[in-house]
């Protein structure tokens, strides 16, 4: 029940369900790509799906339209294996105590970030890191050391959790 | 690196996504042919829901679907995230360097097997470095965002509308910019 600056642990939870956890997300994106030849990221589903209801040149790019049904379904799958092992495991309804303004400006400015750099932690940090990527590479360092700063600027104001 | 003198058809292995500006589908031959034609394969829409479900389970079982986790990371209480990124780029980085070099294509739509990789501007820098504000405020990413839907937590409807809010302002600007310097290509 020490309050230490320094975690002593680094990894209070374990490891196992994060590697495990970890080797199914690189498995769904395989899956994909084994079949299709193509590097599924979540975040172009932002722009391809705004494609349906706006007419802004920026949304009715050919590889937004032609890609914007699967890109539905990769979503609504993402969706639904979420809820099958959350029901499986009945962690079902387990919601955030984070507050609703920091999950919609956080959100936000994550919308814009991920579109502006052409990735997420998912198009960048797992399918563009393994291809050895640098320009991915770069990204990803750029949003984690900047993630780290924020987060910890954040808790030293005292916002919680 | 090794296969330079590939044929343009289709996306070869090395090709760079050049998505820089609005321009670029029309004038890239890479970016138009992202999606080949072949997509009509009875088998791709239900591989991507299937691919999309393993995702969203990872997902759920590594918490990464819960901001609590992902914030703790980032403040230096628990790494276990680590793995989580780990794990999936290393498991992608074997099967996609093999299925590029055996030169082959995807059986469902013809398309060469490559790597993911993007053009270099100054936007990657600038894109992550606001993603990185709005991580480490809120804890949420696209994927992590979609999979928290699927497990209940209903309150994330903040932040995936948050997302396309985003996405729009920033295609908004952008489609602007573009329509005032009309003809000019991005890169």
């Amino acid at each position: 029940m020490f309050e230490l600056g320094v975690p002593v642990d680094l990894f209070p939870r374990g490891i196992g369900h994060y590697l495990v956890g970890g080797l199914l997300i690189g498995l769904g994106t395989v899956i994909v790509y084994v079949g299709t030849g193509i590097h599924a990221g979540a975040s172009t589903f932002l722009e391809s799906t705004l494609s349906y209801g706006s007419s802004l040149s920026r949304f009715q790019q050919p590889r937004f339209v032609r890609s914007r049904d699967w890109r539905v379904v990769f979503t609504l799958g993402i969706v639904a294996g979420a809820f099958a092992f959350a029901i499986a495991a009945g962690e079902f309804a387990w919601t955030t105590a984070v507050d609703p303004w920091r999950l919609f400006l956080g959100g936000t400015l994550v919308g814009v970030g991920t579109r502006l750099g052409k990735g997420c932690t998912s198009g960048h940090g797992v399918c563009g890191v393994g291809s050895g990527s640098p320009v991915s590479i770069l990204n990803v360092v750029v949003f984690v050391a900047v993630a780290v700063g924020v987060a910890h600027i954040a808790f030293a104001l005292g916002v919680r959790p | 690196m090794s296969d330079g003198g590939a044929s343009s058809t289709g996306a070869a292995s090395d090709e760079i996504e050049d998505d820089g500006g609005p321009t670029a589908g029309a004038d890239a031959p890479s970016g138009a042919g992202l999606v080949a034609d072949h997509e009509s394969h009875p088998l791709f829409l239900p591989l991507v829901f299937l691919g999309g479900a393993v995702f969203g389970v990872g997902l759920a079982v590594s918490q990464m679907a819960r901001p609590e986790v992902v914030l703790a990371f980032l403040q230096f209480e628990d790494f276990g995230l680590l793995f989580v990124m780990g794990g999936a780029s290393a498991l992608v980085a074997v099967v996609s360097l093999a299925l590029t070099r055996s030169g082959r294509s995807a059986p469902l739509t013809g398309r060469r097997f490559g790597r993911r990789l993007k053009a270099m501007d100054r936007n990657v820098v600038l894109g992550g470095g606001i993603f990185g504000v709005g991580w480490g405020l809120s804890g949420i990413c696209p994927g992590a965002a979609y999979a928290s839907l699927g497990i209940g937590n209903v309150v994330m409807g903040y932040g995936v509308a948050g997302m396309l809010v985003g996405a729009y302002l920033q295609g908004y600007l952008r489609a602007r910019r573009a329509d005032a310097t009309t003809g000019v290509a991005a890169d």
